[in-house]
């Protein structure tokens, strides 16, 4: 997943389930059953992992732009060379 | 957001503060109700009234409890606990209660009864106390949600009393 779909995937989850919630207990209140209230709200989290856990190809419209493997070649990684460590004798 | 587990936990934390939001709010709503219960006692027979061998008195009662508490039920509440208590005052406590009957109130249907019952617990005083003695009957209910708090309520029907002698 890219940026843009991970910060799609955040507002679509939280806007998701707020809209379950608010919708459960509405219906439920209404119909004077709590049970109506939980059935809804757990259909409407079933719905919002559907919609925002899996991989979609939609989440990955803006793909990240990797450096191309022969352009990286041309500017291979500076080597890192050994530093000698000074050791400290304990005089005896 | 970056991986699937990553993802599945976010929701599933979200989801359950969600929840408790939900259920806070479906408890307040309670607040909204109109609730008019009413009941009425009535002593049809006094059985037995005596003393112990080790001393106390004990009486027995046929109660006639009518009762309307459909109003309590809301879409809330998952059941309601009623008692009926005898209440009288001794020269050794203030206060004395007494629970004579109870039951449990399933659903909203169940509410509104009459029966008649003898008392489906002894009522004993510490003492001999209970010779012509005025008591009131009170009915108590707890009401237990399904989510939130469980508020209690009583009425008091004052004016019973025993005999001036064991029968």
């Amino acid at each position: 997943m890219d940026w843009q779909g991970q910060k799609l995937v955040e507002q679509l989850m939280q806007i998701l389930l707020v809209i379950s919630g608010v919708v459960a207990l509405v219906v439920g209140y209404a119909t004077e059953s709590f049970r109506t209230m939980m059935l809804i709200y757990a259909g409407g989290v079933v719905l919002t992992t559907l919609v925002t856990v899996p991989n979609w190809p939609f989440y990955n419209l803006h793909p990240l732009k990797w450096l191309d493997p022969s352009e990286a070649e041309k500017h291979p990684k500076p080597q890192v060379v050994p530093v000698a460590s000074k050791k400290k004798f304990s005089k005896k | 957001m970056h991986t699937f587990g990553y993802r599945a936990n976010a929701l599933l934390t979200f989801a359950i503060t969600a929840l408790a939001f939900i259920c806070a709010i479906a408890s307040f709503s309670d607040k909204f109700s109109n609730q008019n219960p009413s009941a009425e006692i009535q002593i049809l027979n006094i059985n037995r009234f005596k003393k112990q061998s080790h001393g106390n008195d004990e009486v027995s009662l046929t109660l006639d409890i009518s009762a309307d508490l459909q109003s309590l039920f809301t879409w809330n509440t998952k059941q309601v606990f009623v008692f009926v208590a005898a209440e009288y005052e001794t020269p050794k406590n203030f206060l004395n209660q007494v629970s004579l009957w109870d039951a449990i109130i399933p659903a909203k249907e169940d509410a509104k009864f009459r029966i008649q019952v003898s008392n489906k617990y002894r009522f004993i005083d510490q003492g001999q106390n209970l010779r012509g003695k005025e008591f009131n009957l009170t009915l108590h209910w707890h009401v237990m949600p399904k989510t939130g708090k469980m508020f209690a309520d009583k009425i008091v029907m004052p004016g019973y009393s025993l005999p001036d002698a064991y029968r």
